[in-house]
């Protein structure tokens, strides 16, 4: 069994939204909705600031509480960790919605919940996930936890980083590297 | 999927060791796409000027997605966010459909739809109409792009000479002029810099990352990935900023004073190069006198940048160079003093000795592929209109603000005509009360376009243009890392009745009787003429969307020649041309054979000065209406310093309106109350506010800086409009 992560270096990350623009296309996200977003924090005064940039998603979680409170089994954990929903089981009840603690989720205008899947269509035939691929800083990264050759091990295990919300218990699969400057 | 497969990913498509496995797996990969119901056909992008080759995705015959081509140097097989939403521009509801012909007023956006033979029909006897009544001269044309080449071309045919691109006087033309008055030649498009090796990259007002400008974008996250020390100066805390290790906040307009502070240090502490600046320079010993009075404690006050950040600035600087590249920057009309301020930096560079060198600005090799061979042109006999007796004496193109008023004022002959093509003019240049002043005097104003801009608005006549995904257009050969050719061919056919700009412009010839100019009768003909005259064949190039020639050395230590187009043929710290100009005009202003520094206007109590720059997904007013792209950022917002905010009673998400100087008035604006800006400037992106009715996405939302730039600075070298010189008041709606 795999386990699929992302790797993400906040330090070349310049919050292009190309990852939001390639995830759109690739798995035709409707208008007025995404899958994954830009988020910035800013702390400091003027000139002494800090601006932190990162590509956000559904961070796949090892302990997932969209699949623990889907009613009809529609939020499932695929091969690999990927967490999937089944567009044929979701009564739309928005159960999931609520309980994601990283807003990942949003109800796509056809009924269902929709979010981000790790692009498994594209993972499946040896392509990495659209976000991924387009990146013109190359600050993702994408790969098995469980392969300890794997570039994304590697990188968790070389380098400072952190996850989103570690609180809420969730044990995410996306990792963001931190760099000291 | 077993963990063997998952590798994969990593060591093939990614690792990819030469180009001839690259050019396999692409093969192999539409081979194998094609089983599926999908089709790959390359191209080359049209969202900005940069040109990346991309790869179209057909799914069932109809459009996709858009990659980047992995064999284009370019792209490296990644689109920025625009060309990624490229897509979008196909299916935009606000795109042209038809030819159309005003109905009643200008500037009323009402319109008949006409055939095309009634459409060009209509433009030829206007066209033959001006020529008789005025001469071909007095029609002009305005384009932005690759996509011009052939209606330039039916023009000059014509017999106008004036032809001009906001590119110049409004974007980079101050930079070109200031560094080929030092080194010969200008940083081009794409830029000569070697980002990638950089080992210290100093951006002056450059937001990379922000102006997604791909192949630089994507070398300055490798220059940040190696641990390259990044300098930026930056009235706006932008995201380069965030990857500094020095951002100084610099006074707006004040540039020019530290550039000669930090050469001050380097001379006076002899960190330059001096190897290299005695064997390339020219002028030297009294380019190092002229900077004495300019030390960093002169700098001080009006930088607000403190002397011993720019001794260490400077210092760092010269740790690393060679490899330290100060970034000349691409839209460098500022404060109306640009050429100067470009030449400065342009010295800064020469005294690290980072032209020609690795780190730094590396020399472009070009493939040698000759234009098609036309007859020549009619000659003309009268000058062209622009730059009347040379009054801008560096001006190397022709002035877009130079032909707008020799419309409004028929001096030094009247101008009764404009074909623009692809460049929303009344948007483009500063001033938008002249610019419709202009097109009063018009006898003609023809649009060719994708989408109805604002200046199609108040066109005669409007022609839809196919988008880049939907024709073929002049192949791309530009100055590069590596010399190559692209091509554009369609992916998908128009929707509706728009036509490529070639058609529309060998179709204008023909009925001007012009037919000479055009011996070829379809787009692949002429594309396969010029490339089969050096030996490359057009079903190549269909393939694979690139042909790339043999690499060359780029750096001087590599025995790229050290060559300079000056007249000393050597790097000039003394201008003799500038020298030249100041001996013959004496009392002329701004000539300085060395820069001078000359300080901003002090900003109004009140006030503040505005400046506009980039988003990372909106390419100048041309994409607003993009579906993907609006629905990514629908609309710009005004930073203002957090303090000013507050003390204004003012919040994130409020709306605003902005009034300048002259008491004009923007539309209503989100405001972004923000830490990441200084208290005396405001700042939004370019491209908003649209008022075409047409543009239905995009109407009314945001604000447009054009609007508010109504004072404006004209560099005397080269006429370029300072754009960074207007001051506002924040009002609350």
């Amino acid at each position: 069994m795999a386990r699929f992560a992302m790797v993400i270096d906040t330090a070349l990350c310049v919050g292009c939204s190309d990852c939001v623009v390639a995830c759109k296309t690739e798995n035709d996200v409707p208008e007025g909705f995404c899958r994954d977003w830009i988020e910035e924090e800013v702390r400091g005064t003027f000139p002494t600031v800090q601006l932190t940039i990162h590509s956000s998603r559904c961070n796949h979680c090892s302990s997932p509480p969209c699949v623990s409170c889907c009613p009809t089994g529609a939020s499932h954990v695929h091969e690999g960790g990927v967490v999937l929903v089944d567009h044929g089981k979701c009564i739309g009840c928005k159960a999931c919605i609520e309980a994601c603690p990283y807003d990942a989720r949003f109800s796509h205008p056809d009924g269902y919940a929709d979010k981000c899947t790790f692009c498994i269509h594209r993972v499946e035939k040896g392509l990495l996930p659209a976000c991924v691929a387009v990146c013109p800083t190359h600050c993702m990264h994408f790969g098995d936890l469980d392969d300890p050759e794997s570039e994304v091990t590697q990188l968790v295990r070389s380098r400072p980083y952190h996850v989103l919300t570690p609180e809420a218990g969730t044990q995410p699969n996306v990792f963001y590297l931190t760099r000291g400057r | 999927m077993n963990r063997r497969q998952f590798l994969g990913i990593g060591a093939g498509a990614l690792a990819a060791a030469g180009l001839t496995s690259i050019l396999g797996g692409e093969r192999a990969r539409a081979a194998t796409l094609a089983k599926s119901g999908l089709r790959t056909i390359p191209t080359f992008c049209d969202l900005c000027f940069w040109k990346c080759g991309a790869v179209a995705t057909l799914r069932d015959g109809k459009l996709w997605k858009i990659e980047g081509n992995p064999l284009d140097p370019l792209s490296r097989g990644r689109l920025c966010p625009r060309g990624t939403g490229g897509v979008g521009a196909t299916f935009d509801p606000d795109r042209l459909r038809r030819p159309l012909l005003r109905a009643r007023v200008r500037g009323e956006e009402k319109w008949n739809a006409v055939s095309w033979d009634d459409a060009l029909g209509y433009l030829a006897l206007k066209l033959e109409a001006i020529k008789a009544a005025h001469g071909p001269e007095s029609m002009a044309m305005f384009s932005h792009g690759l996509g011009g080449n052939f209606l330039k071309h039916t023009l000059k045919a014509y017999g106008t000479t004036n032809i001009a691109a906001p590119s110049f006087a409004q974007c980079r033309g101050p930079r070109d002029v200031g560094f080929r008055l030092t080194f010969g030649d200008d940083p081009g498009s794409p830029e000569r810099t070697d980002i990638a090796n950089a080992r210290c990259l100093v951006l002056i007002g450059s937001h990379l990352g922000e102006n997604m400008h791909n192949t630089q974008v994507q070398e300055f996250a490798q220059a940040v990935g190696s641990g390259a020390t990044i300098i930026v100066v930056d009235p706006r805390f932008s995201v380069a900023a965030s990857k500094a290790k020095h951002y100084l906040p610099i006074r707006p307009g004040t540039d020019t004073a530290l550039l000669l502070a930090w050469m001050n240090v380097l001379v006076t502490e002899k960190l330059y190069d001096a190897e290299y600046v005695g064997k390339y320079g020219y002028g030297f010993e009294p380019f190092a006198a002229s900077l004495a009075e300019f030390t960093p404690e002169w700098a001080y006050p009006e930088t607000c940048i403190a002397p011993e950040i720019i001794r260490e600035t400077a210092r760092e600087m010269a740790r690393h160079r060679p490899a330290t590249l100060v970034h000349p920057g691409r839209h460098s009309n500022w404060y109306g003093h640009d050429t100067q301020r470009s030449r400065a930096v342009a010295l800064l560079n020469a005294l690290l000795g980072s032209w020609g060198r690795r780190g730094g600005f590396y020399v472009p090799a070009q493939m040698d592929l000759p234009g098609y061979p036309y007859p020549p042109y009619p000659k003309s006999t009268k000058a062209k209109v622009d730059n009347p007796d040379q009054r801008h004496p560096f001006a190397y193109e022709a002035l877009t603000t130079g032909i707008r008023e020799a419309t409004i004022t028929g001096k030094p002959y009247p101008i009764k005509g404009w074909m623009v093509y692809a460049t929303n003019l009344v948007r483009a240049l500063p001033d938008e009360r002249l610019t419709l002043a202009a097109i009063q005097e018009l006898d003609l104003l023809a649009v060719v376009d994708v989408i109805p801009s604002e200046t199609a608005g108040w066109a005669d006549i409007v022609l839809p243009e196919s988008t880049y995904l939907e024709r073929y257009d002049d192949l791309n050969v530009e100055l590069f890392r590596e010399p190559f050719i692209g091509l554009r061919q369609p992916v998908v056919e128009s929707p509706d009745d728009q036509k490529p700009n070639w058609w529309i412009a060998r179709e204008l010839a023909l009925k001007l009787g012009l037919a000479r100019y055009y011996p070829w009768k379809d787009i692949e003909e002429y594309l396969s003429t010029r490339l089969e005259k050096r030996g490359y064949h057009l079903a190549d190039l269909k393939r694979d969307g690139i042909v790339l020639g043999k690499k060359q050395p780029i750096y001087f230590e590599d025995g790229a020649p050290a060559e300079f187009a000056t007249p000393s043929k050597k790097i000039e710290f003394w201008s003799s041309q500038l020298q030249q100009h100041a001996d013959a005009h004496p009392g002329v202003k701004g000539f300085d054979p060395v820069p001078r520094y000359e300080p901003p206007e002090p900003c109004p109590s009140g006030a503040y000065r505005l400046l506009f720059g980039r988003a990372p997904v909106h390419s100048f007013g041309r994409t607003q209406t993009n579906p993907i792209l609006h629905d990514v950022m629908p609309e710009n917002e005004l930073w203002l310093n957090a303090g000013e905010a507050s003390r204004l009673g003012l919040r994130s998400g409020d709306r605003v309106k902005l009034r300048n100087q002259e008491g004009i008035e923007s539309l209503p604006i989100l405001l972004k109350a923000t830490e990441r800006i200084r208290a005396d400037c405001v700042f939004m992106v370019h491209g908003f506010g649209h008022t075409a009715k047409g543009l239905t996405r995009a109407f009314h939302k945001g604000a447009s800086d054009v609007q508010l730039l109504t004072r404006i600075k004209v560099d005397p070298l080269m006429g370029g409009t300072g754009l960074n010189d207007n001051f506002v008041s924040v009002v609350p709606v």
